[in-house]
């Protein structure tokens, strides 16, 4: 398969980035779409030029370092898949495709294609956590958890921290990342005691770190890889109001 | 200080196990630690590299203790460790499924499992803290999967008789590493560890023979940094990756345990590599990485090859299928050759299976190294439904990455490269061979032996970092309160940064042909062909050579793009590479010193007809290499196993 490749460049955080064209002969259809960059990189290198930067390390869908905004999407055009997980038998022979990175003021580009997301770290760090020390924990079956509230609280506690909930919303809202871990707690007893804690402390670093308001658009349950559903951003609200009555 | 049976110190090598019978050395190590009151804790300081299981828990724990915590990672989120990606589960002697299981039995299977080249005393250790590292996770809010009452399901894995694996679908290592990440943020938040993401360890400082800090490198701005602490703890993780192809994370690397090493911590058992038998198999030489499937899905699924070459050659060249392979014409191997564990047997035993099957020309895929692994009796019995159910993210996996549905055609399944048992010798305390320099999780060489089993590496990990790191270093630091902290112009740090950054130069400064990759993957070649499933003399000694050539060759022909002072994962990469290049050579010298099968490490010349052949009576010994120079050839230590409580006999799965 052949592609025309259009790339985002930008040497640093502070530096004018452009789009670049490179052409791409060669790709197999079972190819990754990182296999393929590896490939194109190769190629450069051997030139003498320098090769794309980019975040990935498990390319197994899970660890959420892969990031790339693809014609468009983030991920890519494939539903519910990362970018190491999108393959190029999704592509024409022929496409061109577009490359960017995430695009967020709280997500600062690094070099091309890989940015910062250590705003979701500070988030978690003001209240995504049980306050447990090591050693201090009952014998776990003293808990007993009903598995419909279990399994709910999985699939939130599901998200991969990726982002790209952010990339895709146009509002670069973090609410979908934020509502995943607030429900996650708040549907199991250990999340209990700092509920209302929780869902304050969290929601006023995002907004401290400057992600956008939520206006209900969706794009985010649409792009996210681990399907993080938006009935947790609905739960995230309840929550906060909650939150801010109690705390009156 | 604990009280300590002498027999240990051998061969300059002190394994501190504590007196006592095996049950109580934890605990009497406990009883007689020493502590460190508050107020000087907080003007201890302490170095965590490395944050996944192992790190991220050690250094939330220490944090909790009241230590001031330095920690790094090279991803750009401690959340992003390679824990992350194990799938299957966690074991803990819990016994909640009352099926006869116990510290005892866990501790017994594992030293089994390990093919008894395993210390007793940590094992057991490991063993009775497995039960807290589940009550410290649920605390966490982590959500085990759970039956219908309420209380945690368990399900049985990897070679074992009984339920005692704890599972979050197939996101175990996920769910764990995010409750350690979530308390070690936790940590950061109140001030209490400093995180140093996309910084990658590049040297250890010693003074006076005792650890004192690292050199770090921002890999954004490329600057390196200097920092002083009174212990370093390396979980590094573990080095499948010197094969290329694995299923390791790429960034995965020997750098950190590899510097170390070069300063004085002997690498213990450095040939222990665990092949996985259930990968998807290679499609095509441009692959980055292999995936594992989890082992779990062993308990359903059923491994065969045909009976005959010529079927097998059929469905290579896509001519039949495998539903047109008769019942009576396939060969359930592993259920033929090992009867009472069947598809469970462990996993040094089915990858070797696999690779004989391939090697007698019955492999089903193009290449010709792949098995089946069939659910269509697990489907019959439990309905497609159940099976699904049971299976959740992999087979959805499984076919984004081939194409194929796993529900309708069998899967193709190969070995790969995922875990090293190896790594640097540490002694009871998880200390190495050097003063105040500790190492936990996949990086220590401690309680795997031979073999690990499914489902004990996350156990090990969090067990190190949770349970057994804080007393231990806390141990050590009992004795540094005095100790002020060291400026960091004394000579010691200036030479560690010196070297490191003229390594960087000489590496951008070699302007060659040849890309990082081109030399990963000459070497991982040379590894997977002689040192991987199958090993001999013939084939190590000729492997010693080629490494050796492959190191000087990238030393002079290596092109590395870019600059120093800049975001540079192929200078990164580079480096990485180097030390694997290294490290390749150190598990060959390993493979040929080791004159017996055990686990993982198979050596042709010792069988009985296809199954390991140990040597008792010279080999039950942990090789611990000492480092003695570039050229030189590496000193062998042996640390002596002795097996108070359970007794060595022919591992049999059959
Ligand atoms: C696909 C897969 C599935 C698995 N499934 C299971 C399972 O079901 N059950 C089980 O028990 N085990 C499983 N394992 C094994 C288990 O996941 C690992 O052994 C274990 O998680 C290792 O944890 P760790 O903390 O030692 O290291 P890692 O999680 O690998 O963490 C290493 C840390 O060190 C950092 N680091 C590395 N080098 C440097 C450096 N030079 N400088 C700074 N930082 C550095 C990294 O950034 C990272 O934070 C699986 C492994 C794989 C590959
Ligand atoms: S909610 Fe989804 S898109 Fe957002 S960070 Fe989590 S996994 Fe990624
Ligand atoms: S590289 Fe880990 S999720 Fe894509």
């Amino acid at each position: 398969m052949k592609f025309k490749l259009k790339v985002w460049r930008q040497a640093n955080q502070n530096a004018q980035g452009k789009l670049v064209d490179y052409d791409i002969d060669g790709i197999n259809a079972d190819m990754s779409f990182l296999e393929m960059v590896d490939v194109l990189n190769d190629k450069l290198i051997k030139k003498g030029e320098d090769p794309i930067a980019f975040d990935h390390d498990c390319r197994e869908g899970i660890c959420g370092m892969c990031s790339m905004y693809i014609s468009g999407r983030a991920h890519g055009p494939q539903h519910a898949a990362t970018t190491c997980q999108l393959y190029m038998r999704k592509f024409k022979d022929g496409d061109t495709i577009y490359v960017e990175p995430w695009r967020a003021r709280a997500f600062p580009i690094v070099k091309d294609l890989a940015v910062d997301r250590g705003a979701f770290d500070r988030i978690i760090a003001a209240g995504g956590f049980v306050s447990v020390n090591t050693g201090q924990a009952q014998d776990a079956n003293n808990l007993p958890v009903e598995k419909a509230f279990a399994e709910k609280a999985m699939d939130a506690a599901a998200c991969i921290g990726c982002g790209a909930c952010v990339a895709a919303c146009k509002n670069a809202s973090a609410m979908l990342f934020v509502s995943a871990k607030v429900s996650q707690m708040a549907l199991l007893p250990q999340g209990q005691p700092e509920r209302t804690r929780r869902a304050l402390a969290m929601v006023a670093q995002m907004d401290a770190e400057g992600f956008g308001n939520c206006t209900n658009t969706g794009a985010c349950e649409a792009e996210c890889p681990k399907e993080i559903s938006l009935t947790n951003i609905a739960r995230l609200n309840r929550e906060y109001i909650n939150a801010s009555v109690i705390a009156e | 200080m604990a009280e300590e049976s002498n027999q240990t110190i051998t061969d300059g090598l002190n394994s501190k196990i504590p007196g006592g019978p095996v049950g109580d050395k934890w605990t009497t190590y406990k009883r007689n630690v020493k502590l460190v009151n508050p107020a000087n804790k907080r003007k201890i300081e302490v170095i965590v590299v490395g944050t996944g299981l192992a790190g991220a828990s050690a250094a939330a724990s220490l944090a909790e203790l009241g230590y001031k915590v330095k920690a790094f990672c090279f991803q750009d989120s401690p959340r992003r460790a390679h824990s992350i990606a194990a799938q299957g589960g966690i074991n803990s002697a819990k016994n909640y499924k009352n099926d006869g299981d116990s510290v005892f039995r866990l501790f017994y299977d594992t030293v089994k499992g390990g093919d008894f080249r395993a210390r007793e005393a940590n094992v057991h250790r490991l063993a009775e803290v497995s039960v807290n590292i589940i009550d410290q996770c649920v605390a966490q809010g982590v959500p085990f999967a759970r039956e219908y009452g309420g209380l945690l399901d368990n399900r049985s894995f990897g070679g074992a008789q009984v339920s005692r694996t704890f599972y979050a679908r197939g996101q175990t290592g996920q769910q764990l590493l995010l409750g350690a990440y979530q308390a070690l943020e936790r940590q950061i938040g109140l001030g209490n560890v400093e995180m140093f993401t996309r910084h990658e360890m590049a040297e250890v400082v010693t003074i006076d023979g005792k650890a004192r800090g690292i050199i770090a490198k921002n890999l954004i701005t490329g600057a390196f940094e200097k920092h002083f602490g009174h212990a370093v703890l390396l979980a590094t993780g573990g080095y499948g990756n010197v094969f290329f192809l694995s299923t390791n994370a790429m960034g995965s690397n020997v750098t950190a345990a590899w510097k170390a090493h070069k300063k004085g911590a002997f690498f213990g058992n450095p040939c222990y590599t665990q092949i996985h038998p259930t990968c998807i198999p290679v499609s095509g030489d441009y692959q980055s990485k292999l995936t594992l499937m989890s082992e779990s899905l062993r308990n359903d699924g059923r491994v065969w090859v045909p009976k005959t070459k010529e079927d097998a050659k059929a469905i290579r060249e896509g001519k039949k299928r495998a539903e047109d392979i008769k019942e009576e014409d396939r060969d359930y191997y592993l259920e033929r050759k090992y009867p009472s564990y069947g598809n469970l047997s462990p996993r040094d035993i089915a990858s070797r299976a696999a690779k004989e099957a391939c090697d007698d020309g019955r492999g089903i895929v193009a290449s010709g190294f792949g098995v089946f692994l069939d659910f269509a009796d697990a489907i019959k019995r439990l309905g497609v439904d159940v099976v699904k159910a049971r299976y959740g993210e992999l087979f959805p996996m499984y076919q984004n990455i081939t194409n194929e549905d796993p529900l309708k055609t069998p899967m193709k399944i190969y070995p790969a490269v995922h875990y090293t048992m190896g790594g640097l010798w540490v002694d009871y305390e998880l200390q190495t061979s050097v003063q105040g320099l500790y190492a936990l999780g996949e990086a220590n060489f401690s309680d795997h032996g031979a073999n690990r089993l499914g489902a004990s590496a996350l156990m090990q990990g969090l067990a190190d970092g949770y349970f057994v790191a804080p007393y231990t270093v806390g141990n050590y630091l009992a004795g540094e309160i005095f100790t002020k902290a060291i400026d960091l112009n004394h000579p010691a740090f200036v030479e560690a940064e010196k070297s490191a950054s003229d390594r960087q130069k000489t590496l951008l400064g070699i302007k060659g042909k040849r890309s990082v990759d081109d030399f990963h993957k000459a070497l991982g070649h040379i590894m997977w062909e002689y040192c991987g499933m199958a090993r001999s003399a013939e084939g190590l000694t000729k492997a010693r050579k080629l490494l050796q050539d492959l190191r000087k060759e990238f030393w002079s022909d290596v092109l590395v793009p870019g600059g120093l002072n800049e975001f540079n994962p192929e200078l990164d990469k580079a480096g990485r590479v180097a030390d694997f290049i290294e490290l390749g050579e150190l598990m060959v010298v390993d493979a040929l010193n080791r004159n017996e099968s055990c686990g993982g490490h198979f050596r042709v010349e010792y069988q009985d007809e296809g199954e390991a052949k140990r040597d008792d009576e010279n080999y039950a010994y942990v090789a611990a290499w000492e480092f003695k120079g570039m050229d030189a050839d590496p000193q062998l230590h042996k640390e002596p196993l002795q097996f108070d409580n359970v007794k060595l006999a022919v591992r049999s799965y059959k």
